[in-house]
């Protein structure tokens, strides 16, 4: 859903082609417009300059030798190196990045660790409901039954008198985790369909992506909808699995589109080519010399890619197809506070937010990586 | 031009049949049908039921029987609306989904284009990091939130507007229904004009229209804003696509009879031909509205030849 | 029009200064010349030596930020560009002073038609109605030898090939018959042969016109036979300044002997061909002495440590270069036998 504009470019093809304009020494960028980038990037891209000039010099037919394959990989390491630290230095100076990181790391641990660390401090569990009945209904924050001020439950309580901060930091795990587990998911089918297709080519490869079009053409979520209420009879363990399997089964689309771009330019390289002499295995070549240089567009769509598969587990939760109770998301606990907005509000702000304090940096960061990784297409 | 055409109408066909046939499968390979609901038939009534439907022939022959009926439009009776035919269903529901998905669309590109060329031509100004961020926020905050918020605002606090049910078009219902679908692709559009506006203002066709003397509201008009809104019409695809996840959460926070409504009816009902019909008639829809987005790209920018 | 004593343009310590991550890029520091009315400027250097950045600057075309025209005066036509109104420039663009850029292939905009983009110009400057500006450009185009000009004039800029683009290019900057022709390397981007199709046809045109010419090239061979007055630049100074004759012949500074050397001599077979050690400085951090000096042959401590003057060699001779004068005779020594 998110990152639609991702280009594929690729910045290997970028470290490599610079040394090759001998004839006419030059700063990379059009020297009308040396803003930024133009004379910031080519100083590090410079340094590997030589070897991968030594890798594009030497004849395929004559890298035949192992140390020469072992080579060509060490190149694709050293360029690598320095190409990531030139991105984290980009990365770090972007403010807005800087801050989706920071409050991501926050929000990964407080979910990991919160529950544990709130059950020793004011003893709440997300699904502890008061034996007490006057306890049952919804306080407000930072108050005690009496009214009066109180560190128990800083964020309120819901209308079974649960503690809000307890299921809001549960319910950050489960987001979270539908997240990165089918963005794991999207990522593996993804980059596997893609970089079979693209390095494949021709008849496989049009096949395969023709398939893909007809993919991206479905209405995949109505799709999901369907299989989430059919099969819905399900414990809510079960129902969080196919949530898994659903949201991640139909976003690696884009994924694929994007990792075939990369293995395609990437595939007619000296360095593949190199390897491809010696007699290294297809999936090999693809797997091991391949993939590892499509990693920069693939990061940046994954960061994008986690945000929206957690709005669209909000949206199925929303709906009543996602996470089922005693289970709790944010997006089943906005869900529940949509509902008492006008009279509960804190049952919303604070689920919400915090959604959407994530969400927020998530795509922060995306776009802070993408600029970071790829400062030719400085997008957004 | 026309040969595109063609193919790509043909392409279409196998994939709304991928599409009904996948639908059709998760229903069927889901465990219980409509009527195992939550009281059971006798043994008799569930037969003539089964018989009735063709329920009791095998799998193919059943598939192939639907898909004969679909090839001429036809979807057939709705289960969960007894006697009411899924197209007439389709036909009511089609006015209150169009209705409010096209008024958010339009929405959407007069504020997303104006906002995103703004921030594109001040860039790292004040208006840009402004309308940047409410752009990120309309990303990261889900129209059930947003939906939600504006009605407890305008209608509950402010007396502005009314909250829900449909009365037709015009009427003051629709507003706040179209403002929260159209949040999020106001956002995209946004960014993806400013994306589109930058790239474009950077080149070097805008370097030469500006030593002619062009003023630079000439500059932006003549010769920016083509081939910087590009990236907005190729996302009209994907945003129709949104559109439809997005009219079903909006007609159920507002309460509105459109496909999304019967469309979560049906799936909740295991309302068999009711699912297909409205995926199927959906699929159709958004491939026919994609191919138009790629004719009118071709026709923008006249490098393209297929 | 012009001041009395024949100049069309006049540049005096042109400053133009880029702010980057890496810090400030000295693009253009201190560039000064004149153009006389009807002669043709060369202005040969290194990409990123700022021959590009001194003409945006004249047309005031350098996008701010991050550039930033810091000091300097551009005199043409009795008035100081870098002092008028943005909507007093603009009448003067495309007008007055025209420019060809280094790129056809991305010069034009794609989506419009040629005819639409040629007409505008007349339109805008000339008043030229419609159908005015339609018979003014086909005429344009036919002078600048697109065959069946009628015919073509409505294609899009992709149907025509880079030579012919570039036709187009300059059809449009001279369609308003102006006084000064910046042409930025007009024909780096093609094939060799329509270089000199095009080289030639910008000569041509000027000698009816009567248009002043800013030729600039990183190729000495291309301004060599076009220019009269010839800059070589190099880290965003004037290194020499002479008539292209005296420049050729009697070279006063290293680096544009270096550069003299690295043009290929089709009369010595075997000879090696040179090279001029050394990458282009980075802008960003130029050291405080002559920024050439790490590359140059001549160079001495001195050159590290201290800035090189500007020496004036002869009349229209001028070198910057601590041992220009000494350079100078050499190449002297040489050129005699």
């Amino acid at each position: 859903m998110s990152g639609t504009g991702v280009p594929p470019v690729n910045h290997r093809q970028d470290a490599l082609a610079l040394p090759m304009n001998e004839d006419e020494p030059k700063l990379p960028a059009d020297e009308t417009e040396p803003s930024s980038t133009a004379l910031g990037a080519p100083l590090s891209l410079s340094v590997v300059a030589p070897l991968s000039d030594d890798v594009l010099h030497t004849p395929p037919e004559v890298a035949v030798a192992e140390g020469d394959v072992r080579l060509t990989a060490e190149d694709d390491f050293v360029s690598g190196t320095s190409l990531w630290k030139d991105a984290r230095r980009r990365l770090l100076k972007n403010k807005l990045a800087v801050f989706g990181l920071i409050v991501v790391s926050i929000v990964t641990v407080a979910s990991i660790v919160g529950p544990f660390v709130l059950k020793l401090i004011t003893g709440m569990t997300p699904d502890y409901i008061p034996g007490d009945a006057a306890l049952i209904r919804s306080f407000p924050p930072f108050t005690a039954p009496d009214g009066s001020f109180s560190w128990t439950h800083p964020m309120g309580t819901d209308r079974q008198g649960r503690d809000m901060l307890a299921r809001v930091l549960q319910g950050g795990q489960i987001s979270l985790m539908v997240g990165v587990i089918a963005t794991l998911m999207s990522l593996v089918i993804g980059v596997s369909y893609g970089a079979i297709a693209g390095y494949l080519g021709g008849r496989v490869d049009n096949l395969m992506m023709r398939l893909v079009d007809v993919l991206y053409a479905i209405p995949y979520i109505i799709l999901v909808i369907v299989l989430l209420a059919m099969f819905k009879d399900q414990t809510p363990r079960g129902q969080l699995i196919l949530l898994f399997i659903a949201l991640g089964s139909v976003s690696w689309l884009t994924m694929a589109r994007i990792v075939r771009g990369q293995v395609l330019s990437l595939k007619h390289q000296e360095f593949v080519l190199a390897a491809r002499a010696t007699g290294v295995s297809t999936p090999r070549i693809i797997f091991r010399h391949i993939v590892p240089n499509t990693l920069g567009p693939v990061i940046v769509y994954a960061t994008l890619t986690i945000p929206s598969v957690m709005l669209a587990e909000a949206f199925l939760s929303f709906l009543g197809f996602g996470v089922q109770p005693p289970l709790a998301s944010w997006g089943s606990l906005v869900t529940d506070g949509v509902q008492n907005i006008g009279i509960f509000p804190w049952q919303l702000i604070f689920p919400g937010l915090t959604m959407a304090l994530t969400l927020f940096s998530l795509n922060f960061l995306g776009d802070g990586l993408r600029d970071a990784l790829d400062p030719r297409m400085r997008k957004f | 031009m026309l040969r595109f055409i063609l193919r790509r109408l043909l392409i279409t066909i196998p994939t709304i049949l991928v599409v009904i046939t996948i639908t059709w499968a998760l229903v069927r390979l889901a465990p219980g049908n409509f009527y195992t609901g939550e009281k059971k038939l006798p043994a008799a009534i569930e037969q003539n039921i089964r018989e009735k439907y063709g329920l009791d022939k095998p799998w193919r022959e059943q598939y192939l029987r639907m898909m004969s009926h679909i090839m001429v439009l036809d979807f057939g009776t709705s289960l969960s609306y007894p006697g009411q035919p899924v197209n007439a269903i389709i036909g009511r529901a089609l006015p209150v989904s169009a209705t409010i998905g096209l008024l958010a669309y339009l929405l959407a590109l007069a504020v997303g284009i104006v906002a995103g060329s703004v921030a594109a031509l001040k860039q790292n100004s004040k208006w840009d990091y402004a309308s940047m961020t409410l752009a990120m926020l309309g990303i990261s905050i889900p129209n059930f939130v947003l939906g939600p918020i504006l009605v407890l605002v305008f209608s509950l606090m402010l007396y502005w507007l009314p909250p829900s049910r449909w009365e037709g078009f015009p009427s003051w219902n629709v507003v706040l229904p179209v403002i929260t679908l159209s949040g999020i692709y106001m956002a995209y559009i946004a960014r993806l004009t400013r994306a589109g506006m930058l790239e474009v203002l950077n080149s070097d066709y805008i370097r030469t229209a500006r030593a002619k003397g062009l003023s630079e509201s000439q500059v932006v008009i003549r010769h920016a804003l083509r081939g910087g809104l590009l990236p907005v019409v190729s996302y009209t695809g994907p945003a129709l696509a949104f559109l439809l996840t997005g009219t079903v959460v909006v007609e159920r926070i507002f309460a509105l009879p459109g496909l999304g409504h019967y469309f979560l009816q049906a799936a909740s009902n295991r309302d068999e031909p009711l699912i297909i019909g409205i995926v199927a008639f959906v699929a159709i829809i958004l491939l026919l509205m994609n191919l138009l987005v790629d004719i009118t790209y071709a026709y923008l920018d006249p490098r393209i030849r297929y | 029009m012009s001041t009395n004593n024949g100049n069309v343009l006049e540049v005096r310590d042109l400053r133009t200064y880029f702010q980057t991550e890496d810090g400030t890029v000295k693009a253009v520091d201190g560039i000064s010349f004149d153009l006389k009315r009807g002669e043709t400027l060369g202005i040969v250097g290194e990409s990123g030596s700022g021959k590009s950045v001194t003409n945006l600057s004249i047309i005031r075309l350098i996008p701010t930020p991050p550039g930033e025209i810091v000091s300097g005066e551009v005199r043409f036509g009795g008035q100081d560009l870098l002092k008028l109104s943005e909507s007093e420039i603009r009448k003067i663009r495309g007008r007055r002073i025209a420019m060809v850029f280094q790129d056809p292939m991305s010069s034009l905009n794609p989506f419009m038609k040629i005819s639409r983009q040629l007409m505008e110009t007349t339109q805008l400057h000339l008043g030229h109605t419609k159908r005015e500006a339609r018979e003014h450009a086909i005429k344009m185009l036919e002078t600048v030898g697109i065959p069946e000009a009628r015919d073509r004039i409505d294609s899009y800029p992709h149907e025509f090939s880079g030579g012919m683009r570039q036709r187009v290019m300059i059809a449009m900057a001279l369609s308003c018959e102006p006084e000064l022709l910046i042409a930025d390397e007009p024909t780096t981007a093609l094939d060799v042969t329509i270089q000199a199709q095009i080289l030639e046809l910008i000569k041509t045109l000027k000698s009816v016109t009567g248009t002043s010419v800013i030729l600039v090239s990183h190729d000495l061979g291309v301004v060599a036979g076009m220019t009269d007055h010839l800059i070589v630049m190099y880290a965003g100074k004037v290194f020499e300044q002479a008539p292209t004759r005296d420049l050729f012949a009697t070279p006063g500074n290293p680096y544009t002997k270096g550069l003299l050397r690295s043009v290929p001599d089709p009369t010595d077979e075997q000879g090696k061909l040179y090279q001029i050690p050394g990458q282009p400085p980075d802008v960003a951090h130029l050291p405080p002495g002559c920024p050439f000096a790490p590359r140059c042959e001549r160079a001495e401590e001195l050159c590290h440590r201290e800035f090189p003057p500007f020496v004036q060699l002869t009349a229209e001779h001028f070198s910057l270069c601590h041992f220009a004068s000494e350079v100078y005779e050499k190449s002297q020594a040489e050129a005699r036998p």
